[in-house]
């Protein structure tokens, strides 16, 4: 059985979402896709000390919740596949240190869940594993401690800047079941054009969802068509843009069935912020808690998810580093 | 890809909003200007009403800028000015106030001393090392020119 | 009339900053300590004063005013104690900014918390 369709992109061949659940922060809660969120947070603490605690936990109610919806527990998961944007992954790490679930620590910044999706179809399809999960989150504040600055600190954002989501994702894989099936996986290379600026991340990450996006067509031979949606997270609107144009550059037109998670979950212009959204937990929410019930429904067919991730540390660009970037895709079909 | 790294930087740039300037710079000028002359009036009250002498009017006034700045970034307050107001918030000693409290406040939940008081200086510590070490190189360059007989 | 000066040159001062942050690749931090230096560097040469007399707080509240008076502490006390004054004096004089940033700062950082946006 030869599953591999070309150097970067596979197929699965009977692995479905069974079930998904996203939690998301206060600012996420007023924006266009409120409603679609299992749990909006009454306040970004959640009852914890820390804002890293309440990312833990964030990431364990949003596991918890995916598997009571479907009636499991942490009991049937066989494995999970998690990461988050702080420092040896703690987020994840401490989150379901108590799940009591064989973990496998990820990392690929904000393309974090489709990389967990993807490990987690692949073990699953291989006959490793029969319940997988994948799981990520990010938090405005932890996230702004760590490759920025304090809270209180009375800086600019400059208009290139993206906001990082308070928000978690979950989503639980299974051999043979659920609505919606995942059907191809293409694997991204790590892509650097040189960008420096660590306050234009769509930017830098665009040109890494052009070189996954063009595998992943040109491997299976299908045109964007193929899709009812596209999406991406998160270029942002100006990395979105810059991805459209690439595409175009090569006569591949998206620009009919394309969004970027990034300018979905927030009001860009009256929540201030700035070029769109950012962080693991964007597209981890957007996609569990928005994209994959309307599959479910029916409403949307086929996805393509594209997750982009920013490989760069406050170290490294303190260092005067360019930005690697990176860009999973998985192919979401409904099942007949 | 199409471009090569520095023809798509070329490109990226100009797909970039720029700031908005012009709107940056009245606001940080009607900000910073005001800062300016709360810490006039506080100059005038301590010398002219106190009839506290120049020169402990003037570290009088920057204590009292300090703690005006680090109450605002306490209550929340200075770093939504901030927001709008840029280098009017920035550059006026106040400002060095906020880059001193607010990562004080911020790393509170690592520990009074590793972090609260360790990381207070992560911001401003600069100033301070540029600043004093710069004055240092004046003192010693005044004190050459007087050994060679010069007048200053 | 030193409140009207007081406003547009403190104002300018900013303005300047303001320019350097939105057209070059500089961050902040950069920017004030060449602004502190650019205060050491005037201060040294004297001429920061002048402006002071006629702008008072407009030229003593922005950074730039706490490196002229770094310089001139540092140059006062190196005419009353030699060549240790370099050391002792521009602390000295800056010893009340100085020591107020950090009781304050201490303090405010005890009891107020940061609150998330």
């Amino acid at each position: 059985m030869n599953n591999k369709l070309g150097k970067q992109t596979v197929k699965i061949n009977d692995v479905g979402i069974i079930s998904s659940a996203a939690i998301v922060g206060e600012k996420e809660g007023e924006g266009p896709l409120a409603d679609s969120f299992d749990i909006v947070l009454p306040d970004n603490e959640w009852n914890e000390k820390t804002w890293e605690k309440t990312e833990s936990k964030m990431q364990r109610e949003a596991v918890k919740l995916s598997l009571t919806k479907i009636g499991l527990t942490t009991e049937d998961v066989d494995r999970i596949f998690s990461g988050d944007l702080l420092n040896q992954c703690i987020g994840a790490a401490f989150g379901l240190r108590d799940l009591d679930i064989p973990y496998y620590g990820i990392y690929g910044a904000c393309s974090t869940m489709v990389e967990g999706i993807s490990l987690a179809a692949q073990i699953i399809d291989g006959g490793f594993a029969d319940i997988a999960a994948a799981v990520t989150s990010s938090h405005f504040c932890t996230a702004e401690r760590q490759y920025r600055n304090p809270l209180e600190y009375g800086g600019q954002r400059t208009p290139s800047a993206q906001w990082t989501v308070t928000g978690a994702g979950s989503a639980i894989l299974k051999k043979g079941e659920g609505d919606v099936k995942v059907t191809h996986i293409t694997a991204g290379k790590i892509v650097d054009m040189g960008v420096k600026d660590a306050n234009n991340m769509g930017g830098a990450m665009a040109p890494a969802a052009y070189s996954t996006l063009k595998v992943h067509f040109k491997e299976l031979n299908i045109s964007p068509s193929e899709y009812d949606l596209i999406v991406t997270g998160d270029l942002g609107k100006i990395g979105a843009e810059v991805l459209v144009e690439l595409l175009q550059k090569d006569g591949i037109d998206i620009s009919s069935n394309y969004k970027d998670c990034g300018c979905m979950i927030y009001n860009i212009e009256e929540q201030d912020v700035h070029a769109g959204a950012s962080g693991c937990g964007c597209i981890g929410s957007v996609l569990c808690g928005h994209l994959l019930p309307l599959m479910k429904k029916k409403e949307i067919k086929s996805l393509l998810a594209v997750g982009t991730g920013a490989l760069l540390s406050p170290t490294s660009t303190l260092q005067g580093e360019t930005v690697p970037t990176i860009a999973h895709a998985v192919s979401l079909k409904t099942r007949e | 890809m199409q471009y090569s790294k520095k023809e798509y930087l070329d490109y990226l740039n100009q797909k970039s909003p720029n700031s908005t300037i012009v709107k940056d710079m009245i606001c940080a000028f009607l900000v910073g200007g005001i800062i300016c002359v709360i810490g006039q009036a506080f100059y005038d009250l301590y010398n002219k009403a106190f009839g506290i002498d120049e020169e402990t009017a003037r570290t009088a006034v920057s204590v009292t800028m300090v703690f005006l700045g680090a109450f605002l970034t306490g209550i929340n307050v200075y770093g939504k000015i901030a927001k709008y107001a840029g280098a009017g918030t920035l550059v006026p000693i106040t400002g060095f106030a906020n880059a001193i409290v607010s990562p004080a406040m911020e790393f509170k939940k690592e520990g009074l001393v590793l972090g609260l008081a360790a990381k207070m200086f992560v911001i401003a510590g600069p100033v301070l090392v540029y600043g004093i070490t710069a004055s240092a190189f004046v003192g010693v360059i005044y004190y050459i020119i007087g050994l060679m007989g010069g007048s200053i | 009339m030193t409140y009207l000066n007081a406003f547009w040159v403190g104002g300018l001062i900013c303005v300047a900053a303001q320019i350097l942050i939105d057209k070059t690749k500089l961050t902040p931090g950069r920017i004030l300590v060449a602004f502190v230096v650019i205060g050491v560097i005037l201060g040294g040469l004297g001429i920061y004063d002048k402006l002071v007399e006629f702008a008072g707080a407009g030229a003593t509240v922005p950074i730039v005013g706490f490196g002229n008076v770094l310089a001139k502490g540092a140059i006062k006390a190196v005419g009353e104690k030699g060549l240790l004054g370099a050391l002792l004096g521009g602390a000295q004089a800056a010893a009340g900014g100085i020591s107020a940033s950090i009781v304050f700062g201490f303090l405010i950082a005890l009891i107020f918390n940061p609150k998330s946006k």
